[in-house]
């Protein structure tokens, strides 16, 4: 069946930008908030403006091929039938892995799902793998390790509103997700961050300790809980395994020591400690901030650990969760765009997986690939052709002067995108493809949320979806044709056949349920299921029902500081900018809001290398330079210096940011390496 | 071949040595560990949390009862060794049994100093009654020994004896501490913040008696001091210092001076036998410290296994934290500079009412030293700051005072005074003066600034300062004819 959009008037949509997928409305190219449990009505600038880009002169609207070294309009046929040829051709002469997959997590299901049936049906490379790897990895890792089951939150946003504390680690949701910020409103707040961030500015307890030293903090709190006598012990032996191992670590991190390590006050460890024990509902919440290191998945366990030992999660009204990032961080990490995964969450290398999925593919389990390698690892290694779908790695991925001579040296770049992002412009072939409003689809929000986002406008004339453009290059590398559908509900109820049975099974999920406005939070196992809007409330996922704690030791940043670089640099986000900032740098209103690339500095540590506030300053790391506009702000550390990842060019902060990875999730160490400040 | 590793000594520097050792290599050498005590390793930094009844015995051990086992390490416990024949290299054992090295490290701690007393020791023994602070079993006889409301006198007012002091007080015993020198913790304090700190020490009822010794020892009555006053006690805890444990070493003709004599690849002066922790003497460092006895169990471990080479122990940079509920004190480097000091920048405050006193020595504008109570996060940034030898921020007051910034952005001025750049929505990036141009543009109320400029759409945290730009307006629209 098809859906009947109306294309004039107006339709409920999500927004196209972060996991919180605020609730809207959209009349015409007119963007207005709307009641919905994540947002309840609210929606900050990215998201008023967000119709900007529906018509934006930038927007790409028509295929485009290099000729003599330029991007030439072409029709659809030239350029899928070229890059046909040319992957053919790669892959006959190198072999099948030659040619790379990139995907993205602003995906929809449909998408994410579809790239990686592509990949390993039609290219049948095991090069497959996506930006959430630098986004959601750690996280999921972790999640995996201690329930056996990674959901964002596990438990519906608006329960957040009852707690009555809640830490959140290495997040800055006053920027990054505004409208979440109401529904701490009645939490005491404790916020980690190295930074005094807009949200540590909203927190009773602000903890900053250094940059790469997270886990040693958790260690530290979770040594107050045991020794001023907060332990959980009936919880422990009911609801879990593995806390004595974990203790003899925790035992030897006594919060004085830690306060050595970190900077963080043994009172405010306890303090910290004391708040989330006493509090009748409490919640521990990660993000970016303690997963984007080379320990990062360590540095969730740690947290997990802490959540255990206080008997948060599975707990009604409270638990543990993380804050997914993109639009569709949490779909796109379950249905197989990442290197070793297949649909439903399931394991590339569990044969009963591939047997599932293989059937439902119409396809022999031993033609699957094995799994790949990791998102930076797959760049890095250089592969000969290189398909990118709605990623602008150029800008996001770590040390990014070599992605870039990376990217220069692959045989046969093709980028589908909706803008000219900085990746499309290095391309061999670009193909202009729909986006948020323009085409069906679901996503999953960062409460494990499944949510139909509908077609609300026409696209332009000559864009195309990305299903369409997987459609049209596999039947030109010799697929059958109903094996890549096109339309959105198709390819999702092969997606529920696929997924059925999975960690993340959606097979009880209908797009006529989720059109009669059903809050679906996956497992939906059956059409007549309710979902599972709290997760573990009687068992954790793992056979044994128990839940894991994992027992992991502070070793500290891959990079420290020296000499030559004194300093340290950490990367994040600012309101008004998106990820690599291809969509947000095109919106006029948030560009005059933040136009430039910026450090923020201690006005000590700017003055010590000749800057003044508004002077333009070279950021140097071991593997790049970053210009940068300076803003002085005293509440900084003098040893550590922040900027923003979203500006192109010179101004990229992950010229400078480390590719070391970590051994579990293989997520880069974008929070923390070691830099000086020059005079530009 | 397997290289043959002896380490004497189950204690925080034994116990971590083999554990750094497992962690670089499982195969290449074989390690034994002896120790004297019967339990497995315990962490000794707990000992005060134990006595203060936080902690129970189990819960401080480092290891369980199958480490040894899963780590493949020979492990020998409630013996000691006898002596080292250092040509035969090896050591015997008091059952008489002998055990061969081809790297022997001595980890042998340190054991308490007894003051002169007279009547505290019988035979070279404690008096019944009397009770040093060293072993798990010391504390569990002082667990045992002090019942609630009853009088302990604590012999020595040093970093292990006020954190004894803190533990009994908390549960619930009249504590008093005898110190013979002027003020507390003379080795990491000055006399301003002694004064301090036995001041904040009295609130939580802890009598501190400075400059006095104890002259005599009567079981069941309490300490005669040698200024003829009496203090009542049923428990007397002895804390007065430790000596290291250096016989072993002696005996065996090492060259040992207040402890063995080690250099930076932690060699005593036989090249085959080390010595780390307590024990040892290093000129970066004083002993009685955890933090440099695993730093120097990580670097021999380097070394024993092969695994760096190159590594070297250098010293360790000493801060001091008072691990005593409620009182909260950092030391560290040089904290003895004054005021008017002409080769150092010298920083101090006091405020005893209030427990607390801030002490900062600069040099070439880093932090040389500082002694901080009383104000935790003071204490946790200028450590960072010596540890990673950062230049100081130049707002060196606030430095000194912890946070420099409020808590919290506030709303309480006058919207008249807040600049008009200001910007008052975040979310949706509503500056002051958007806000007035609205309301001149004709929009009134919040919702009216709301619909005209977005603000207060976004998580509504600036709802407030909104509705008072609001306000004054329209209060300004009034008086203006």
């Amino acid at each position: 069946m098809t859906i009947t959009a109306p294309l004039t008037g107006t339709i409920d949509t999500h927004c196209p930008y972060c996991a919180l997928q605020c609730g809207m409305r959209l009349a015409g190219k007119t963007v207005e908030p709307r009641e919905f449990p994540t947002n309840r009505g609210g929606l900050c600038q990215k998201g008023w403006t967000s119709a900007a880009l529906l018509d934006s002169p930038g927007r790409l609207t028509e295929p485009l091929v290099r000729v003599d070294g330029e991007l030439r309009p072409a029709t659809w046929d030239r350029a899928l039938d070229l890059i046909a040829n040319q992957l053919i051709e790669i892959q006959a002469t190198h072999g099948r892995d030659a040619v790379a997959v990139f995907g993205g997590g602003g995906l929809t299901n449909e998408k994410s799902y579809l790239l990686g049936k592509f990949a390993r049906v039609a290219l049948g490379t095991s090069r497959i793998d996506y930006n959430g790897r630098f986004c959601m990895s750690s996280a999921a890792a972790a999640g995996m390790k201690a329930f056996g089951m990674d959901r964002g939150l596990p438990f519906p946003v608006e329960d957040l509103q009852q707690a009555d504390t809640v830490l959140l680690v290495g997040g800055n949701p006053a920027e990054t997700m505004p409208p979440f910020i109401q529904h701490l409103k009645s939490a005491e707040l404790i916020v980690v961050d190295p930074r005094r961030s807009a949200t540590a500015e909203q927190a009773v307890l602000h903890l900053q300790p250094a940059p790469g030293t997270d886990l040693a903090l958790a260690l530290g709190i979770l040594h107050a809980v045991v020794a001023d006598g907060h332990l959980r012990h009936d919880y422990l032996a009911d609801r879990t395994t593995g806390f004595d191992e974990v203790w003899r670590i925790a035992a030897t991190w006594w919060p004085e020591r830690v306060e050595r390590v970190t900077g963080v006050a043994a009172a405010d460890q306890r303090a910290a400690a004391a708040m989330l024990a006493t509090a009748t509902n409490a919640y521990v919440l990660t993000a970016r901030g303690t997963e984007q290191h080379a320990r990062g998945a360590d540095m969730v366990s740690a947290w997990i650990n802490l959540a255990l030992a206080l008997g948060l999660p599975g707990r009604a009204g409270s638990g543990f969760g993380c804050l997914t990032g993109q639009g569709n961080g949490q779909g796109g990490r379950e249905h197989g765009q990442k290197a070793d995964q297949l649909p439903g969450y399931r394991k590339l290398d569990d044969p009963a997986a591939r047997a599932h999925v293989a059937a439902v593919w119409g396809v022999d389990p031993d033609s699957l690939p094995a799994p790949g390698v990791s998102a930076y690892e797959l760049l890095d290694e250089g592969p000969r052709g290189l398909l990118v779908f709605g990623s602008n790695v150029v800008v996001s991925a770590p040390h990014a002067g070599r992605v870039e001579d990376k990217l220069s040296a692959v045989d046969f770049l093709v980028v589908a995108d909706v803008v000219m992002s900085e990746t499309a412009a290095m391309a061999d072939v670009v193909l202009p493809v729909t986006q948020w409003a323009e085409e069906d689809g679901t996503l999953t929000n960062l409460e494990g949320r499944i949510l139909l986002r509908r077609k609300a406008v026409r696209p332009p004339a000559n864009v195309r979806t990305d299903l369409e453009v997987l459609h049209g290059l596999a039947q030109r590398l010799g697929q059958p044709a109903d094996r890549f559908p096109v339309d959105a509900e198709e390819v999702f109820e092969e997606l529920r056949r696929a997924s059925a049975g999975g960690i993340a099974d959606y097979s009880g999920v209908t797009y006529a349920r989720l059109r009669e406005g059903e809050a679906l939070h996956w497992p939906v196992p059956a059409t007549d299921h309710p979902g599972t809007p709290r997760a573990f409330l009687d068992r954790f996922a793992h056979a044994d029902g128990l839940a894991r704690f994992v027992p992991v030791d502070h070793s500290g940043p891959a990079e420290p500081p020296d000499e030559e670089f004194p300093l340290q640099a950490t990367t994040g986000r600012v309101l008004q900018h998106y990820q690599s900032g291809a969509q947000t740098r095109l919106v006029p209103e948030l560009m005059k809001a933040v136009p430039e690339m910026y450090v923020e500095v201690h006005p000590d540590t700017a003055a010590r290398a000749g800057l003044e506030n508004g002077d333009l300053a070279d950021v140097v790391s071991r593997r790049g330079r970053v210009r940068a506009r300076v803003r002085c702000v005293a509440s900084i550390r003098v040893d550590l210096v922040f900027l923003p990842f979203h500006f192109p060019g010179e101004g990229r902060a992950n010229l400078l940011t480390n590719p070391e990875l970590d051994p579990t999730s293989r997520m880069p160490e974008f929070k923390v390496c070691a830099v000086r400040l020059e005079a530009a | 071949m397997t290289r043959k590793i002896v380490i004497v000594g189950y204690g925080m520097a034994g116990s971590r040595l083999a554990e750094e050792i497992r962690r670089r290599d499982t195969d290449n050498v074989s390690v034994t560990v002896i120790g004297a005590e019967p339990h497995p390793a315990y962490n000794r930094i707990l000992l005060s949390s134990v006595v203060g009844g936080g902690m129970t015995p189990q819960m401080v051990r480092l290891h369980g009862d199958d480490w040894a086992e899963k780590h493949d390490v020979d492990l020998r416990l409630g013996t000691t060794v006898d002596g080292i024949d250092r040509a035969a290299r090896t050591v015997t054992l008091t059952d008489g049994s002998t055990v061969d090295y081809d790297a022997l490290v001595l980890a042998t701690g340190s054991r308490p100093w007894l003051p002169p007393t007279e009547g505290l020791l019988n035979d070279g023994v404690l008096a019944p009654g009397a009770v040093a602070f060293r072993t798990l079993d010391d504390c569990e006889q002082i667990v045992a020994a002090s019942k609630p409301g009853a009088p302990v006198a604590v012999v020595g007012g040093g970093l292990l004896g006020l954190e004894a002091a803190r533990g009994l007080a908390s549960r619930g015993n009249l504590v008093t501490v005898v110190h013979p020198v002027g003020h507390l913790m003379e080795r990491q304090l000055d006399a301003g913040a002694g004064r301090v700190l036995a001041a904040t020490l009295a609130t939580l009822g802890i009598e501190v008696r400075l400059g006095v010794k104890a002259a005599r020892y009567l079981p069941g009555d309490g300490l005669k001091l040698d200024d003829g006053s009496h203090v009542p006690a049923d428990l007397v805890v002895v804390s007065a210092g430790v000596i290291p444990e250096t016989t072993l070493a002696k005996d065996a003709g090492l060259t040992v001076e207040r402890g063995i004599v080690v250099d930076d690849a932690l060699r005593t002066s036989d090249f085959r036998v080390h010595a780390i922790g307590d024990c040892a003497q290093h000129p970066g460092t004083i002993s009685g410290l955890v933090q440099p006895a695993w730093e120097q169990a990580a670097v021999l471990a380097d070394l024993l296994t092969g695994a760096q080479p190159a590594s070297r122990y250098r010293g360790t940079p000493v801060v001091t934290r008072l691990k005593a509920k409620d009182v909260d004190l950092a030391a560290l480097g040089d904290v003895h500079a004054e005021v008017d000091s002409s080769d150092a920048e010298v920083l101090c405050l006091t405020d005893p009412t209030r427990g607390r006193y801030a002490k900062l020595v600069l040099r070439d504008d880093r932090v040389a030293g500082a002694i901080v109570i009383g104000a935790p996060d003071a204490a946790a940034t200028i450590t960072q700051l010596y540890d990673r030898g950062i230049p100081a921020p130049s707002d060196r007051i606030a430095l000194l005072l912890g946070r420099a910034l409020p808590p919290g952005a506030s709303v309480a001025h006058s919207p008249a005074d807040l600049p008009a750049a200001t910007t008052v929505c975040r979310c949706n990036t509503v500056s002051k003066s958007q806000l007035v141009k609205a309301w001149r543009g004709g929009a009134r109320g919040v919702s009216g600034l709301a619909t005209a400029t977005r603000a207060t759409t976004g998580c509504g945290g600036c709802r407030d300062t909104v509705s008072a730009i609001a306000d004054w307006l329209a209060s300004s629209e009034e008086t203006t004819p």
